[in-house]
């Protein structure tokens, strides 16, 4: 499994981790003093294209990072599932940004920047930070009434690849050599019209050539597939399937279902067809060629949430198993013998003898039903009491890494 | 100072202070951006968070208010998703970025000689003026950021690294916003 990024809690304990988020906010807040983002009539200058170390210092962070994300992930080193992607929410995303832009240039600042300002005494920035601190609180007591709005246009974790459809290399190539055209367009304006006259250092030809490297190496690494993914992972995954550990009794599933304390989640992967003649309850039809489309919502999922897949046998739940688990969802098990045994283990008595077919076709439903009962039949939501099972109980909950809640927290 | 107490070897040449008595000038805007894409791309890496400022503002305003009224916390849906009952909002990966920003900031400052009192704004400008508009712009910036779910650092900069669709929106809308502004308030700058 891609080691990266770290299951932080795991490794140092809470609230122990949080010091790795200082130093990362230590670091930052160097870098942006460091690039004169301290001082506000630097950044204004942005706007009068005069100078745009704003634009050249925000962009080649952000083409550096992306480059390095998308060749490590390439690598397999680094798990871009696990990556936060700021969610969209266009309109209010937008809107948002407007008023930004606004502040910014009567301001001088955007809140990053003018925290490391008043941290190094300049009044406009403790002014500016202090208004954005009433800013937030304004924010916090006005969105009730435009939540629905706020809440609006989302569609989740949608990246620039998903949009023009391109392969992820060729997405972020493109943003490389944009942005060193746009560097190119910004040296013309600063000499121009900031009438900037100083020699640019000759070194910034090499660094604009390893990034281009850089971003065609990712390119041609290309992204993991899914099978790329279960490869990396086999050797200890496997083994969890040869010794069935991973296998959970009717019984269990069951207990897991009544349990309040319990996200449970029931993957169903069998054809549409066998999930109307008959259903567990809650179980969500989810057919294996559809599997991507639930990853982002199994991700999102609590710490105390646990997913069971089944199909009538095992065999396609198996292979559903596999593609989650390569994926990194956490707590992912399959249903011990499918639905032919949760029928097995919860029909009564005079439904076996009526309903058992033979079947000897693989992962086939080995009852008959006639009619589509869905989840209006006895043995879809069986009564606890009722059955005397004994199991081993085999769900052992573990701890998601990557980030908990996204974005600006 | 006559007498000085140190633990450190005593030697006859001068001793070059670590601490710039003048300002040093700032980084080349290439270098500094490199060196803050291999900050974020260390965020993303390590902790699969990218980097955030706003939200960490966000949660201090939050504990002042529920210091104050808690009651009022615990009705505002928004609020509470943050310090509802005995939630603390600072429990929270985002505020030590923040906080370790402010110490970050002011270390390179200090170093670099960069630390001093001073209001910067443009050459026709009063004090007064420009920190009536500071205050102004901080406010605006500070409900767009909310707004928008993020700031410079947590939307366009983290967001964009990873290719996220709304992160590119909201970069250009923030360029473009303060863009189509610039003109009319020239002289706050020039």
């Amino acid at each position: 499994m891609a080691p990266f990024p770290l299951n932080l809690v795991e490794l140092l304990g809470s609230p122990q981790y949080f010091i790795v988020y200082l130093f990362i906010g230590f670091a930052f807040g160097a870098v942006l003093e460091l690039a004169g983002f301290a001082v506000s009539t630097k950044l204004a200058a942005q706007f009068y294209l005069k100078d745009l170390t704003v634009l050249k210092v925000m962009f080649t962070a952000i083409i550096t990072a992306m480059a390095l994300i998308f060749l490590t992930s390439g690598l397999g080193i680094l798990d871009y599932n696990l990556v936060y992607v700021n969610e969209t929410y266009l309109i209010p995303g937008i809107a948002g940004g407007l008023i930004m832009g606004a502040g910014f240039i009567l301001g001088g600042f955007c809140p990053g920047t003018s925290l490391v300002s008043a941290a190094t005494l300049k009044i406009d920035g403790i002014v500016f930070a202090l208004g954005a601190f009433f800013g937030i609180f304004l924010f916090g007591e006005t969105v009730g009434t435009f939540e629905t709005w706020w809440n609006s246009t989302y569609m989740g974790r949608f990246t620039l690849m998903e949009l023009f459809n391109a392969d992820t290399g060729v997405i972020v190539l493109a943003v490389m050599i944009m942005a060193i055209l746009a560097f190119a367009a910004a040296e013309f304006a600063e000499r121009v019209i900031g009438k900037q006259t100083q020699k640019q250092p000759r070194w910034r030809y090499g660094a604009a050539g390893g990034g281009i490297a850089l971003a065609a190496a990712a390119l041609i690494v290309g992204q993991p597939t899914n099978a790329d993914k279960w490869n990396a992972i086999a050797s200890v995954n496997q083994p969890k399937l040869d010794e069935r550990a991973v296998f959970v009794h009717p019984g269990e599933v069951l207990q897991y279902m009544n349990d309040r304390k319990i996200v449970t989640m029931l993957v169903d992967v069998r054809s549409e067809a066998d999930y109307n003649l008959f259903h567990i309850r809650d179980a969500r039809h989810v057919p294996m060629e559809e599997l991507n489309t639930i990853v982002e919502e199994f991700h999102a999922l609590p710490d105390n949430a646990v997913v069971f897949v089944m199909s009538n046998d095992e065999a396609a739940a198996v292979a559903a198993w596999r593609y989650l688990v390569a994926e990194s969802v956490v707590n992912v098990y399959v249903l011990d013998g499918g639905v032919n045994n949760w029928l097995a283990t919860f029909g009564e008595a005079d439904f076996q003898a009526v309903s058992a077919i033979e079947s000897s076709a693989v992962d086939a439903l080995k009852y008959r039903f006639d009619m589509a009962y869905g989840d209006q039949h006895p043995a879809a939501s069986p009564h606890a009491d009722r059955f005397e099972l004994t199991f081993d109980p085999h769900v052992i909950l573990t701890l998601k890494r990557g980030p908990a809640s996204g974005g600006c927290g | 100072m006559t007498t000085l107490n140190t633990t450190q070897p005593q030697s006859d040449a001068p001793v070059k202070s670590r601490v710039a008595r003048i300002a040093r000038p700032y980084m080349h805007p290439y270098a500094a951006g490199i060196l803050l894409g291999l900050v974020l791309f260390g965020a993303f890496f390590i902790t699969g968070n990218g980097l955030g400022a706003s939200g960490g503002m966000n949660r201090l305003v939050v504990v002042f208010e529920d210091a104050l009224f808690p009651a009022h916390i615990d009705r505002t849906p928004y609020l509470i998703s943050m310090a509802g009952g005995d939630r603390n909002p600072l429990e929270n990966w985002v505020v030590f970025v923040t906080i370790g920003t402010i110490i970050g900031g002011f270390t390179s400052g200090y170093l670099n000689g960069r630390v001093k009192v001073e209001i910067v704004k443009g050459p026709n400008t009063s004090n007064r003026t420009r920190l009536f508009w500071a205050f102004v712009g901080g406010t605006l910036m500070g409900y767009g950021a909310r707004l928008a779910r993020g700031c410079t650092s947590g939307q366009a900069l983290s967001g964009g690294a990873v290719l996220s669709v709304g992160s590119w929106a909201f970069m250009l809308a923030v360029f473009g916003g303060a863009y189509m502004l610039a003109y009319f308030v020239r002289k706050l700058w020039n």
